[in-house]
């Protein structure tokens, strides 16, 4: 599952090598330098042989500038390594979002989607950078100072052994107990936020209902629970300190007990045994190695917490899109007719009850349709299936004569043009978003299209026109500016249908009928389909289609339906019960 | 809401508040005090603390007596043995028995303070958080509608875990190189005074190297964290818009520019880093360097026969002195490396507990009201209290004399010459005179920023008023508790949220101790039943991010639900149907007239299809009331109210 991640090392994966290597290097190095001290110490110090210190210093002196250069070097190549892996992997998870059908974006939620591009790369970089560095450091340190203690004196280094599983007994035992801790104390974590989160986003609700108490008690809870678990966890993270220095304190009494036998026994004779100096080297080497074996078992951790992030995001980079071009696909959308047949839809294989169901509907290139029905009658389902935004489950729907399914998506979509319900603008110039339409319109194009929308005014009354700035989702407008904008991006696709998912709720029934009569004069071909909660909106379409709980439930003129359906009376009284109600 | 309010705050735009934001964000304006605020706190484990202390001196002379026991062991024992060639080692295991002694001693201590550390810092974090949101309980609305929602979370996550972080790693970890430097520097004078000299001299040194990487860390980390904070937005954008990306074919451009970002991101990381990461290399380095030269100097000092000046007096320089200098020095340099090291992760914490005790010295809400509603029974028009819930609210008005005085809940709410403001000068409302009689329903009606949703936040006190009174059944609602005030107030706010949890729970949010009868009584009453019972489990069906898997208008009927719940005297609906069909919207409709029955009733309206059967409507501009009258006679007068019927312009 890591392979699947270090797949997107690509252009930084020489540094990703090369960090390993030098910083393999490096301790190598720091490793030799206790030898050098040893020999300084017994051939220079001790022989009071100034010439020996100033040769064993000057090797010591290259080893040091040495080891800084190479751990400049390292941490160099690991700090690009794990930043560009960071990098790519963004790009990537980002890249695989943008493939993504709604199918997909409906079951990754966006807040989960954002976990993954930041938090979780984040801790994969931070494991990676962890792994690359250190964990080529530690075993190259072990053996080393091992290799070197042994040839220091076998005898003693024996002691280290026993430290050392004494050492690894007791982190494996930790870690053991304080894994499944952490990994149930970061989901409270999650949940104190979204406590948080939850309360300042609807602070007045809390307050409207004086829940204040209530909530506080319940922050308290999730905390008393949070702090139980850390406190546990981190009473068994507190005795790896001690045990550590356990167990190098261990060695350097056993060490110093044992190496002054041995020393007194050879008269401090380099040729018969241990020296002083040889002594001071392996009570280095013992720190040097129970460090890297601490050092292995903190990257041992880190990988177990990175473990949840990578399974998370390799859950992104191997959604694959339910939705793929046919072997040949078709590019050119011949007319705006669109046929339904036998279509039945449902979100996910397990419902029981299917979103859509019989739907069979033919609509000629260039009609005026408008759709009607309540709210969770599958209206917005129904036009999703016509740029291919969904599959259908059974039975096709054409456009153009053609089934959806054979075109090339993005050629299908540039003729289909949505106008959604949940609308958004981004951040950037009026011309900015316009330009999401149709990349190269002019300015003339541009003004036109705002012209049709009703747009045309209102952005001429903004301080820069065309130029002011939008904010985020566009929360400087109005929802009828907004609405009105988003229409005016559509209709630059100038695309062959052009559906109106409830978008005009926010404007006013004039302005809803200036869009209506320019839309009817402007682009005359276009096949448009309106869904509106307004009769208005919908009454002098050529066709009104009636949805009921997933069904067709008529379809037709305004005053056939007026005559024969009776959801739709229900609703047209409902809007027009000026003179109905008076009277009730 | 918030936006709005914004808008007449005439505050710059979010956006480019962010930046300055993050950019300031670490050493920004950290109060001086923080530091003892922060340990006032602490007051409690004062004790604990002291053990603390000692138990770090107690590890830390361990340790440095690790160089001392070498020395005695090579020079007074095992060098002499050698000299005599005595095979006595009653010395050695003196010295041997001595040290294992003292290093137990140190284990323990580290044990203990790590242990003591743990209870510290969790009950230190645990309050400082419970504190925090207790205290944002208690804030004003104001507070929330003029501060960025990130932020004051931010507060509660980062600031916190980096406070925790400093608590229970840095300080402990300063304190305890501190005192090794200290032990170690105490060590290395009484064993040589002229090689302290040259460590000292030397460690200045590294203590500026190690300063110069970590400030050059510090600033492309600030970098870094404005970068990570424009690709967030970019995400959060994108994702958000994702279906509008599809229907546009925007893929391709939003990768595009999603790389620039990324990249951005990357250059300032990668330096960020590296500097992060050469820091130990030069310290371990510097540390190897020192030991060469202390090996050199000592050697000629010894060879050359210069007297060698310690705390005690001069003698000759020994092999054993050197020896026990050189491990001396690590312990002195190492130490001073990771001093330096810790120093950034103090600031920062320390900021972020300033920033932390910034919220907390927000003034809460005042609340000078003495007025309460309790359950009361009506016999011969004489209210009694009650402690079982009737259907009689009343008003219990203490008298100067310690009594107390009842008054029917009613619902008859005034407002008299009422002027407000968000900020100073900008008037918002201005002069309104309204009265909405018990049982009326009262539509308010006007463009967006007209002040119709102000109305409903000085009703509840969200805000208080500048000038005039506003009373409620003839009592000024500044004497009536807060909190008895918006029990009272049933309101179904125009930006709907819900709680996770189930949809029965988010229901009973509005009457805590409300059975599943009673739950499912108040959904039915408003049409929401019918949906909630084709949610996958029903009423258990479990709720997420805001209730995201609902429609708009399914959401809206579950905060419509728990209103009804609540059962409350007085109902405040803004524009709380804008986003329901019609047809769905005429039959909530007819469950909240039913609901509203007998009560008194404002409606802040999006569309004009639900003021018709209002008793009265309001049209506002610019904060005032400009008409008023029932639908009839506000289309005879043919003024505004006439124009936007017609659509003549836009309601927002």
């Amino acid at each position: 599952m890591r392979r699947r991640l270090l797949r997107s090392l690509r252009e930084y994966k020489t540094h990703a090598l090369l960090s390993p290597l030098l910083s393999g290097l490096e301790a190598s190095l720091d490793i030799v330098v206790p030898t050098f001290m040893a020999y300084l110490i017994d051939y220079g110090i001790g022989r009071q042989d100034m010439n020996a210190v100033l040769k064993y210093g000057l090797l010591l002196i290259v080893s040091a500038v040495s080891s800084m250069a190479l751990g400049f070097l390292a941490g160099k190549s690991t700090a690009i390594a794990s930043a560009g892996l960071a990098r790519n992997l963004r790009n990537d998870i980002f890249r695989t979002t943008q493939t993504f059908s709604f199918g997909n974006i409906d079951k990754f939620s966006t807040s989960s989607i954002i976990t993954r591009l930041t938090t979780d790369v984040t801790n994969v970089q931070r494991a990676f950078q962890m792994t690359t560095r250190i964990g080529a450091r530690s075993p190259v340190m072990l053996i080393f100072a091992l290799y070197f203690s042994f040839r220091t004196s076998a005898r003693l280094s024996l002691v280290f052994l026993g430290a050392t599983v004494i050492l690894g007994l007791g982190l494996y035992l930790s870690i053991r107990h304080v894994y499944p801790v952490f990994e149930r104390v970061f989901k409270r974590y999650d949940k104190m936020n979204r406590i948080v989160q939850e309360n300042l986003l609807a602070i007045r609700v809390v307050k409207n209902y004086t829940r204040e108490e209530y909530e506080k008690r319940n922050f308290a809870a999730i905390l008393k629970l949070i702090f139980e678990d850390f406190t546990k966890a981190g009473i068994r993270v507190a005795r790896i300190g001690p045990l550590m220095n356990f167990c190098v304190f261990l060695s350097t009494t056993l060490i110093a007990w044992l190496g002054a036998n041995e020393i007194v026994a050879s008269g401090n004779n380099p040729a018969l045994g241990l020296t002083t100096g040889q002594l001071t080297s392996l009570v280095t080497y013992t720190m040097q190695i129970l460090v890297s074996l601490m050092m292995l078992s903190n990257i041992f951790i880190f990988y177990l917490i990175s473990r949840a992030s990578v399974e998370r995001i390799v859950e992104v980079l191997d959604e694959t899109s339910d939705l793929h071009n046919g072997p040949d696909p078709v590019y050119e959308v011949p007319d705006g007719s669109i046929v339904f047949e036998d279509v039945r839809f449902t979100y996910s294989a397990e419902a029981e009850k299917p979103v859509l169901c019989d739907i069979n509907l033919s609509i000629p290139a260039g009609a005026r349709v408008g759709i009607l029905g309540g709210t969770g009658s599958s209206k917005s389902t129904l036009i999703q299936l016509i740029p291919r935004l969904y599959d259908v489950v059974e039975g096709r729907v054409l456009v153009g004569g053609i089934d959806v399914r054979d075109y090339d998506l993005a050629s299908l979509r540039d003729q289909v043009s949505i106008i959604l319900q949940r609308n958004q603008l981004f951040t950037g110039s009026v011309k900015d978003n316009l330009r999401w339409g149709d990349e190269r319109a002019t300015d003339e194009e541009m003004i036109r299209a705002c012209q049709l929308a009703q747009a045309d005014d209102f952005i001429r009354a903004m301080p820069q026109g065309y130029d002011s700035h939008i904010e985020r989702g566009g929360a400087n407008l109005s929802g009828g500016q907004r609405q009105r904008l988003c229409i005016a991006r559509s209709l630059l696709k100038n695309p062959k249908i052009l559906i109106f998912d409830d978008s005009t709720s926010a404007v006013d029934t004039k302005t809803d009928r200036l869009i209506r009569e320019g839309l009817r004069d402007g682009i005359p071909e276009t096949t448009i389909l309106i869904i509106s909660q307004r009769v208005a909106s919908v009454r002098d379409a050529d066709m009104i289609i009636v949805m009921d709980d997933g069904r067709v439930h008529d379809c037709g003129k305004h005053e056939e339906l007026l005559e024969r359906s009776e959801i739709y009376r229900e609703v047209y009284e409902s809007q027009n019960r000026g003179g109905v109600l008076n009277a009730s | 809401m918030n936006r709005r309010i914004e808008e007449v705050f005439s505050m710059p735009p979010k956006s480019s508040d962010k930046r300055t934001e993050l950019r300031g964000h670490g050493k920004r304006n950290m109060n001086p005090g923080t530091l003892g605020r922060l340990l006032s706190r602490m007051k409690a484990h004062r004790i604990k603390l002291a053990v603390v202390l000692l138990c770090i001196l107690l590890s830390a002379l361990s340790r440095a007596s690790t160089s001392l026991f070498l020395r005695t062991l090579i020079d007074d024992e095992i060098l002499p043995m050698i000299t005599q060639g005595s095979r006595d080692f009653s010395g050695i295991i003196r010295i041997v028995v001595a040290m294992a002694v003292v290093y137990g001693i140190g284990i323990l201590s580290i044990w203990a303070y790590n242990r003591i550390m743990v209870t510290v810092e969790q009950t230190t974090v645990k309050n400082i958080r419970d504190d925090l949101f207790a205290h944002v309980q208690t804030l004003p609305v104001r507070y929330f509608d003029t501060h960025a929602h990130g932020d004051i979370m931010s507060r509660f996550t980062s600031d916190v875990d980096t406070l925790r972080a400093a608590i229970s790693q840095s300080f402990p970890s300063m304190v305890s190189s501190f005192l090794s430097t200290l032990a170690a520097f105490g060590a290395m004078m009484y064993l040589s005074l002229s090689l302290t000299l040259f460590v000292v001299l030397f460690s200045v040194l590294l203590f500026v190297l190690v300063k110069v990487i970590v400030k050059r860390s510090a600033k492309y980390f600030m970098s870094q964290q404005i970068a990570m904070g424009d690709v967030n937005a970019y995400v959060e954008e994108m994702i958000e818009g994702q279906k509008v990306v599809k229907v546009f074919n925007y893929e391709n451009k939003a990768i595009k520019a999603f790389g620039e970002r990324t990249k951005e991101l990357f250059n300032n990381a990668s330096q960020a880093l590296k500097y992060g990461m050469i820091t130990m290399p030069v310290v371990a380095s510097m540390g190897f360097l020192l030991y060469v030269l202390i090996g050199i100097i000592g050697g000629a000092i010894g060879i050359l026969g210069i007297p060698n000046w310690r705390l005690t007096g001069s003698e000759a320089m020994t092999v054993g002195t050197i020896i026990s200098f050189i491990t001396l020095s690590r312990s002195f340099v190492n130490p001073i490396g990771q001093i330096s090291m810790q120093f950034n992760t103090v600031v920062q914490a320390l900021a972020g507990a300033s920033r932390i005790f910034e919220v907390m010295d927000e003034e809460s809400e005042h609340d000078t009201g003495v007025v309460t509603l309790v359950h009361a029974t009506k016999e011969n028009g004489e209210l009694t209290e009650c402690c079982d819930r009737t259907d009689v609210w009343a008003w219990k008005i203490p008298q100067e004399d310690g009594s107390f005085s009842y008054t029917e809940l009613k619902g008859d709410i005034r407002f008299y010459d009422v002027n407000f403001s968000y900020v100073p000068g900008k008037p918002v409302l201005r002069d309104i005179n309204l009265y909405a009689k018990p049982g009326q329903k009262v539509a308010l009606v006007g463009a967006t920023g007209a002040g119709k949703t102000t109305i409903t936040n000085l009703l509840n006190r969200f805000y208080d008023i500048d000038e005039g009174t506003i009373h409620y059944d003839g009592i000024d609602i500044r004497e009536i508790r807060k909190a008895d005030l918006r029990k009272s107030l049933g309101v179904v706010l125009q930006e709907v949220h819900l709680f996770t949890g189930t949809v029965m729970d988010n229901i009973r949010y509005g009457k805590l101790d409300a059975t599943d009868e009673e739950c499912i009584r108040a959904a039915k009453l408003v049409n929401a039943d019918g949906f909630i019972r084709m949610l996958p489990h029903g009423y258990n069906t479990m709720l997420e991010g805001d209730g995201s898997g609902l429609s708009q208008g399914q959401r809206q009927l579950i905060a419509i639900a728990r209103a009804a719940v609540l059962d409350p005297p007085v109902m405040i609906l803004d524009e709380a149907t804008s986003s329901i069909d019609t047809r769905t919207e005429s039959i909530v409709q007819q469950g909240m007239d039913a609901l509203m029955h007998g009560r008194t009733n404002f409606a802040i309206a999006h569309r004009l299809s639900t003021v018709r059967d209002a008793d009265v409507i309001m049209v506002m501009e610019d904060g005032c009331i400009i008409e008023r009258g029932t639908h009839e006679q506000l289309i005879e007068e043919g003024g505004q109210y006439y124009q936007l019927h017609i659509g003549a312009f836009e309601l927002e």
